[in-house]
């Protein structure tokens, strides 16, 4: 019994770094009905921005929280930047274009950040810098190691406030609008291409902080860890619903558990396999995912 | 009368040219003809069925493993055994080659048929992610098992492709997709791609059209990985993965989704392309990727834009 607990708690803890990721690909997809392949890789360049912005900053030495805190700062400002950077120069060109058009865009730039960051990173792997001590805290049966919790308050305070920035901010609600009808909102006096921009930096930032949050949890980090877990993330999306931004969220933890288990009860060489399962299984039974609204023409 | 041609043309060529080439040359010229034959029938898929299919390594590792299978533990013992005449041999070898490939491209038609049947009711994204779900499956599938060598790759699978049986296949291929393109049936595929509620208002079977594209699709994605094969002797799943489902898309989209002759160039090009830039082999991939990108914002239709390659061209005189 206490194992099962222990892998609830794990699966919780990978499933919030999922919903992080996964927000970013249904706020664009909502927004845009682009799958932005590319996201998985923005989430890696916030990965090494930690990296650096530790060694080259900090000069290698150990702030605690603050030294996080203000390196997640710095991570998702670099990706922002990054971001926005993207959709500027690439999609959106291509908002009026064929939708394989900008798939294959998608891909392509993902394809470009995946290999540039093998020229500049360097293909090897890195260790990522443990920014606090890992202590654990056991509690009754279950123990809960101090990253964990990092992890989960922090994808809490994110999600908070990000639904304090859809629903109750103007910009929030012209992100809506857009989401519903390109037309009518700019009809309405929208700038849609700001709140598109917004949108995409906002998602960055998430994967920014999944990056660095994922950094923390498993220190190894290479320019080519973004792919995995980009999918993973992106069938959490589909799994939610896409373009719910509950859904993602919820996706995101039914996805990071499904993948505890898998490993912990069944066999970790199908540990990406099930992802697979699930995002076919979803696409069969409920393409438009467990929180959308039911359509029977799919677009 | 034109088959005929071909036939003699491309055994003249294997006979007597290809032995007097650089190895290295050969083994380019059988890459492009295995690039061909994939480009074209996801062409056949993607730019003229106009289904988003992104899985289609699935289907060529499918037909790769199935085949080298076969070959490795059915035919090789069988004919190494033989002690008849050297002709002997080499009529049996390549029969079990036919064999085998064929085998390969019937597996991998009929994955093409059991994915192809659910997953086609879905449209644009969904089924693109489908379909990349479904290879990717197939390949964590083969990678746990075992009697193909699982994580350890396939090892030892008998040298029997040569240029030949390459360009026999790809002709096939091109052959039969193009005239399928010209037939009813091609037209069928063409108005699905075009607006499938309209076809099916005029009375098209769309799911009968998109999967027998999907499955001749993945019939020669299978026989184009048996060829891989044998010829680079060795399987690992990790040739057959998202990345090399991308590449074959990229042939297509690059020549021209829609245009058999776009992904032959495309695919030839794109094959010998890296090997000019071996210098800057650590930049190919980055190179690549930039140029997908810039290509799909300044020229989405691609290098031949859906059109063909006519004689005519050469023909026409300018007006007065």
């Amino acid at each position: 019994m206490e194992q099962f607990v222990q892998q609830v708690i794990n699966g919780v803890s990978l499933g919030a770094i999922y919903a992080l990721i996964a927000l970013g690909y249904t706020m664009v997809y909502g927004i845009l009905r682009l799958i932005n392949f590319a996201h998985g890789d923005v989430y890696m360049v916030g990965a090494f921005a930690g990296y650096y912005c530790f060694h080259w900053f900090y000069g290698g030495a150990n702030y605690g929280l603050a030294g996080l805190l203000a390196a997640l700062a710095f991570a998702m400002a670099v990706c922002g930047l990054l971001g926005y950077v993207i959709e500027r120069f690439a999609y959106s060109r291509l908002r009026k274009a064929a939708r394989l058009n900008a798939l294959i865009t998608a891909i392509g730039i993902s394809l470009l950040l995946e290999n540039l960051g093998q020229l500049i990173f360097g293909a090897d792997p890195k260790d990522f810098p443990a920014f606090v001590e890992r202590t654990t805290i056991t509690v009754g049966i279950v123990t809960i190691s101090n990253i964990q919790l990092i992890v989960l308050i922090t994808t809490v305070v994110l999600t908070l406030g990000l639904q304090y920035i859809v629903h109750r901010t103007k910009m929030g609600t012209a992100m809506r609008a857009v989401s519903f009808s390109h037309d009518a909102a700019g009809l309405m006096g929208i700038n849609i291409g700001r709140v598109i921009s917004f949108t995409f930096v906002l998602g960055s930032m998430l994967a920014a902080a999944a990056g660095i949050l994922v950094g923390l949890y498993n220190p190894k980090i290479e320019p080519l860890m973004g792919i995995m877990p980009g999918l993973k993330a992106f069938v959490a999306a589909v799994l939610g619903g896409i373009g719910n931004i509950p859904g993602a969220i919820l996706g995101g933890l039914i996805m990071g558990v499904a993948e505890t288990f898998t490993v912990g009860y069944l066999s970790s060489t199908y540990r990406d396999a099930i992802t697979f399962v699930i995002l076919v299984a979803v696409l069969l039974f409920r393409p438009t995912g467990l929180l959308g609204t039911p359509q029977r023409t799919k677009f | 009368m034109w088959l005929g041609v071909y036939l003699v043309i491309l055994l003249g060529i294997g006979q007597f040219l290809i032995p007097q080439m650089n190895p290295y040359h050969v083994q380019i010229l059988i890459f492009i003809g295995i690039n061909i034959t994939l480009a074209v029938s996801l062409n056949l898929v993607l730019g003229m069925a106009g289904q988003f299919s992104i899985g289609h390594a699935g289907f060529m590792a499918l037909g790769a493993y199935t085949s080298a299978a076969l070959s490795h533990y059915v035919f090789e013992p069988a004919i190494s055994s033989w002690m008849g005449s050297s002709v002997a041999y080499g009529i049996a070898q390549n029969a079990a080659f036919a064999a085998s490939l064929l085998s390969g491209g019937l597996m991998a038609a009929l994955a093409g048929l059991a994915v192809g049947i659910p997953t086609l009711r879905l449209r644009g994204d969904y089924l693109a992610i489908a379909t990349l779900g479904m290879g990717e499956i197939i390949r964590v599938i083969i990678l746990n098992t075992e009697f193909v060598g699982a994580a350890r790759g396939f090892t030892d699978i008998p040298r029997w492709t040569s240029f030949t049986w390459v360009f026999f296949v790809t002709g096939v291929c091109v052959l039969l997709v193009r005239n399928l393109i010209g037939s009813a049936s091609g037209r069928a595929l063409v108005a699905v791609r075009e607006d499938e509620d309209a076809a099916a208002a005029m009375g098209i079977d769309t799911t009968y059209f998109k999967v027998l594209a999907f499955v001749i699709g993945a019939f020669f994605a299978g026989m184009a990985g048996g060829l891989q094969a044998h010829y680079i002797q060795y399987l690992h799943t990790n040739s057959f993965t998202f990345l090399r489902s991308i590449e074959i898309v990229v042939f297509v989209v690059l020549g021209g989704s829609g245009s058999i002759t776009g992904s032959i160039v495309a695919a030839t090009v794109l094959t010998i392309l890296p090997e000019f830039l071996r210098v800057a082999q650590s930049w190919r991939m980055v190179i690549y990727s930039a140029l997908l990108v810039v290509m799909m914002l300044t020229r989405p239709q691609g290098l031949m834009g859906g059109n063909e390659f006519k004689w005519r061209w050469f023909l026409r005189r300018k007006t007065a």
